[in-house]
């Protein structure tokens, strides 16, 4: 006890008991102007369409749950888009950035630092530019308006990036293992899937964590690319059942809790990798 | 390593690479390397074909305009460059930019600094780990999400603002945040704030725990206050993190889109349009598809310019270290 109350009481421990009451009373209402909002927004799905606008600040009347029910009938459709989106992309981004950072790390591939180049570079190119472009192509392949166009798209764009994190990481990996995998006579695909993607394991969670985290969220390509109901994604329903519903604001609010619940449940779940995600990410 | 006897009998047949290399002739090592290009190929494919043939595509179609009606394309050269010197929403739109910047890299790059030095001071590791948590969850949830929030918050008849402003006898400030020219962009930026200031608190607060514990305790072996040991120790030693922010918030800066189309739609009278939005308006509400690629270009060649400034810190860095 007093041990680690030696090493971890002089842990910057320099504010005053003052000092400290004032600390926490700044992170306390920092936390409630982050928290109070989506709470806001939590109970404004309980709250009847009147309640709404009569007094913003009240709690719920009563507890029900039938703009909630209502929402969820009215999200649903977009909500299995999103989910397959999401799925699919994080499987053949993961897959895609694997094999790439794997042949970047461990192969003899001829000119290996232009194509590394080219591939890490994809992360400096903003959706935005490919824009117009993007349009007529994904027209003239018939991909418009098909969950096809953003699971193709999601993956290219992810790519770089997350090929980026798996890079760095195999780039780490000792190399004694394959070495001796070789020696054995393993082919480059056995020690692939038996030897690194194993040992890799820790930066694919991160990396699935951190695309469906995106791919969940996407909005721009999604509006563009995406036209029936049935094909676009939640972020995109949201915003067309905000003009569709007028101005029954209570189911709006319940359906903005419901796609934004399982993001940060996920979030809570998977805290670890995700932070690992987004430090290695920024530059370790 | 359950796997080796197996490995033993079927690798034999299979053939190995670099190993062996030195006995196997040229044509087969050469053989081995091209094969080797099978693990990138998928990854070049789909990133050269949606990612860097676009931008190239970009540049051709801005120099083109396409009548809406026959599908005619005209070569009309540079002028949609020139249309974007004489466009006012541009220079409203570069402004409107700039500010996300500016504002971006004061919240979200120092005051989320600050915000993270406070956070790491705590004793309680739990407390750390929550609050940590805690500030981040509006970043894990979608931009429409919070935009529509945001868009209910500023409303006057049903928002939250304009009624915490008149409890607090500020009640003549009220206006309606999102539908005045003045305040319209500045409502929208203060949404991405609360949005991302946790997910660069988030940063800040790995990159803190990585500085040496002595550091600090040889500080107040001669004394050092806490704002020294801030200035002196924690903000040198992080100033990596903190120049890489930069970068990466100008480039975020230049790229919105989300929130301001949720909120605003770029409205009112383009008070509030930013590059992406008015890209957006005139490629695919007004048709416009050659301006729009034109516009394009400005988002290129500044997400390109803070993206060499971001290789050069890197390289830099890398350098040093």
């Amino acid at each position: 006890m007093s041990g680690t109350a030696m090493i971890s009481a002089p842990r910057r421990s320099f504010w005053g008991g003052m000092g400290q009451a004032f600390l926490w009373a700044f992170l306390l209402s920092v936390g409630v102007v982050v928290l109070y909002p989506l709470l806001w927004m939590g109970l404004g799905g309980f709250k009847s369409n009147s309640q709404i606008f009569s007094d913003p600040f009240a709690l719920p009347a009563s507890w029900s749950f039938a703009n909630y029910v209502a929402a969820w009938h009215s999200v649903q459709g977009y909500m299995v888009s999103s989910l397959m989106i999401t799925a699919v992309s994080t499987v053949t981004t993961v897959l895609i950035s694997a094999w790439a950072a794997y042949g970047l790390t461990r192969t003899p591939m001829p000119g290996k630092p232009l194509i590394t180049g080219i591939v890490l570079g994809g992360m400096m190119l903003s959706p935005t530019v490919a824009l117009v472009p993007l349009v007529r192509m994904l027209q003239s392949l018939g991909l418009y308006d098909t969950h096809w166009a953003l699971i193709i798209l999601y993956t290219a764009f992810r790519v770089p990036f997350t090929t980026f994190l798996i890079r760095a990481y195999m780039l780490d990996l000792p190399r004694d293992l394959d070495e001796a995998a070789m020696m054995d006579g393993a082919s480059r695909g056995q020690i692939f899937r038996k030897i690194i993607l194993p040992l890799c394991r820790p930066i694919l969670v991160s990396c699935v964590v951190l695309h469906v985290l995106f791919a969940w969220n996407e909005y721009l390509f999604a509006m563009i690319f995406t036209n029936s109901p049935d094909v676009q994604t939640l972020p995109v329903g949201l915003t067309s059942m905000m003009s569709k519903q007028g101005t029954d604001y209570a189911q709006v609010f319940a359906a903005m809790t419901i796609s934004a619940l399982p993001i940060v449940i996920i979030f809570f779940l998977t805290q670890r990798y995700f932070i690992r995600g987004l430090t290695e990410g920024i530059g370790k | 390593m359950s796997a080796g006897p197996h490995l033993l009998q079927t690798g034999a047949a299979l053939g190995g690479a670099t190993l062996a290399a030195r006995r196997v002739p040229l044509w087969q090592q050469g053989l081995s390397q091209a094969l080797a290009l099978r693990w990138v190929g998928i990854a070049l494919i789909i990133v050269g074909w949606f990612v860097y043939y676009p931008i190239v595509d970009n540049f051709v179609l801005s120099t083109t305009n396409q009548d809406i009606f026959t599908g005619e394309v005209t070569q009309v050269g540079l002028d949609n460059y020139r249309r974007l010197a004489d466009d006012p929403v541009i220079l409203r739109a570069m402004w409107n930019n700039s500010a996300y910047a500016v504002f971006s890299i004061i919240f979200q790059v120092f005051a989320a600094f600050c915000l993270a030095a406070i956070v790491e001071s705590l004793q309680s590791q739990k407390w750390r780990n929550i609050w940590r948590a805690v500030y981040f969850i509006p970043s894990a949830i979608s931009t429409t999400v919070t935009g529509l929030l945001f868009y209910f918050i500023y409303q006057p008849d049903i928002g939250i603002l304009d009624g915490l402003l008149q409890m607090l006898n500020l009640g003549e400030w009220s206006r309606v945040w999102l539908g005045d020219e003045r305040t319209a962009i500045y409502a929208i930026i203060a949404m991405s704030q609360w949005q991302g200031f946790g997910y660069s608190t988030l940063l800040f607060t790995i990159a803190i725990q990585k500085i040496p514990q002595e550091l600090y305790d040889a500080a107040r072996m001669d004394g050092a206050g806490p704002l020294r040991q801030l200035w002196n120790i924690t903000f040198p030693l992080t100033r990596e993190m903190t120049g890489m922010m930069i970068i990466v918030t100008i480039t975020g800066a230049f790229q919105v889109f989300n929130e301001v189309m949720v909120m605003t739609g770029g409205g009112p009278n383009n008070s509030s349009q930013v590059l992406g939005t008015w890209l957006y308006e005139q490629g695919f509400n007004q048709n416009d598809m050659g301006y729009a690629a034109a516009i394009g270009s400005v988002v290129f060649a500044v997400t390109m310019l803070t993206g060499i400034a971001q290789l050069w810190y890197t390289r830099r860095r890398r350098v040093q270290a």
